[in-house]
């Protein structure tokens, strides 16, 4: 039986995990809403931007631009990973490492080189654990990015792609749905193929355009600008998620705090009861002793 | 024939102006081009420069690059990666930002680094510029 002090200090220690979890479920809640209205400040640009380059597309030939065309032979495939740089946040870092390390193990079997390029702290660490090549890697940047992180990987990736260093381009991401939904999601970003493009090739030409300077030229402009579009989009999914599985996790963890307290309350009630108990006996052993 | 043109200028992070305007003049990737009402479907490229606007009597100026202007009916949408209004142009920053590059422009170094540096310059003297026009035309609302 453990003593009276014991099961008290405990259930004060239980309490202050508690409100730990409990602050930093609100914290996340507070940073979801901010996650998600910059998904939703994003739309209008991401939405214009396939429409245009759909109507731009749709007369194309894949040949005109090197980042639309697929090649023959695949030797080197690089790997976008972006997770969180913090913990707590239950399996959400665990599925997007485990789906990045199993296509990396697929395309190994390929006889591909995997590389990789981590956005956030979590994937790096694993992925540089797993022994895989890391091409880039940026830490503590999920907390406050804007686009210019998005281009500075952008850049990256295009440079990289256009040199031949790598001959097709995944992104693996956290695809924010609801709130309670969140989904590990690959997506092959180069070469671009159009059916890789929501709605792009349903858009068509609607209007006949005049073109500044010819489409080929707009088309150069557009496509890297579009891996920029992709790359930022699952930079602020995975955001969004992140705070969501965090706020998921703490209030898993608040719960459990809550039935902690209970047993141990329980176990403490117990204790009290059993040493009353015993002084009880004490003092009826003594007086009936008096007695005799 | 409608009066006023529709004027949207979005970039990743936000929009930036949504506003009924009478005319636009934008930096296209082959020269400034100028839209009024009543103008013939047109998508082009747009280089880093300044766009301007006017509207009642006053114009505008904003400062974009690596953007896009689609004009189509009589609603012109800019998407930019980068797009500032005049009154929030750092000034600071650029001159900052246009003195390293200078520097750097200056130094001999490779192809990239150079047409980076070179880049970085035109960017930051957009910007000044942008920001001394529209203090010019009065339509700057700091000093």
């Amino acid at each position: 039986m453990p003593s009276l002090k014991d099961v008290e200090l405990k259930i004060a220690a239980v309490k202050k995990t508690k409100q730990i979890t409990k602050a930093m479920n609100m914290v996340a809640s507070a940073k979801l809403r901010n996650a998600q209205s910059r998904i939703e400040r994003f739309r209008p640009y991401a939405d214009k931007f396939y429409e245009m380059l759909g109507s731009l597309a749709a007369g194309a030939d894949s040949s005109i631009h090197p980042l639309l065309e697929v090649r023959e032979e695949i030797k080197t495939s690089l790997i976008v990973l972006v997770t969180s740089d913090r913990g707590l946040c239950g399996s959400f870092n665990g599925g997007l490492i485990t789906m990045a390390l199993k296509l990396a193990r697929e395309k190994a079997a390929q006889g591909k080189t995997v590389k990789f390029v981590c956005m956030g702290k979590k994937g790096r660490d694993t992925v540089k654990k797993s022994g895989y090549e890391i091409v880039a890697a940026f830490a503590d940047q999920m907390g406050s990015f804007d686009y210019t992180v998005a281009l500075k990987l952008g850049m990256d990736v295009i440079n990289g792609y256009i040199n031949g260093d790598f001959d097709e381009v995944n992104l693996v991401f956290g695809k924010f749905i609801s709130i309670p939904r969140q989904e590990s999601t690959t997506l092959t970003i180069l070469p671009m193929v159009a059916d890789s493009v929501e709605g792009v090739e349903a858009a068509g030409p609607t209007q006949e355009y005049l073109y500044e300077p010819s489409v080929e030229g707009l088309l150069a402009e557009l496509l890297p600008r579009f891996v920029n579009v992709q790359l930022y989009r699952g930079m602020l999914d995975t955001s969004a998620s992140e705070h969501a599985a965090r706020m998921r996790a703490m209030d898993n963890a608040t719960r459990n705090c809550d039935d902690m307290v209970g047993t141990l309350t329980l176990v403490y009630n117990k204790a009290r009861q059993a040493s009353i108990t015993r002084e009880l006996m004490d003092i009826v052993g003594g007086t009936e002793a008096l007695k005799g | 024939m409608a009066k006023e043109l529709r004027l949207e200028i979005v970039t990743p992070d936000r929009l930036v102006v949504s506003s009924d305007v009478e005319y636009v003049g934008a930096p296209g990737v082959l020269g400034e081009f100028g839209v009024l009402p009543g103008h013939v479907p047109f998508l082009s490229a747009l280089g880093v420069g300044n766009l301007h606007y006017n509207k009642g009597g006053k114009t505008y100026f904003v400062f974009v690059s690596g953007g896009f202007a689609e004009v189509s009916g009589d609603k012109v949408t800019v998407l930019a990666e980068v797009a500032e209004r005049a009154e929030e142009i750092d000034v600071e920053r650029a001159r900052r930002a246009q003195e390293r590059a200078k520097e750097r422009v200056s130094k001999q170094q490779e192809a990239i680094d150079n047409a980076r540096a070179t880049a970085a310059l035109q960017r930051a003297m957009a910007r000044m510029s942008c920001r001394n026009a529209a203090q010019g035309a009065g339509t700057c609302s700091m000093s």
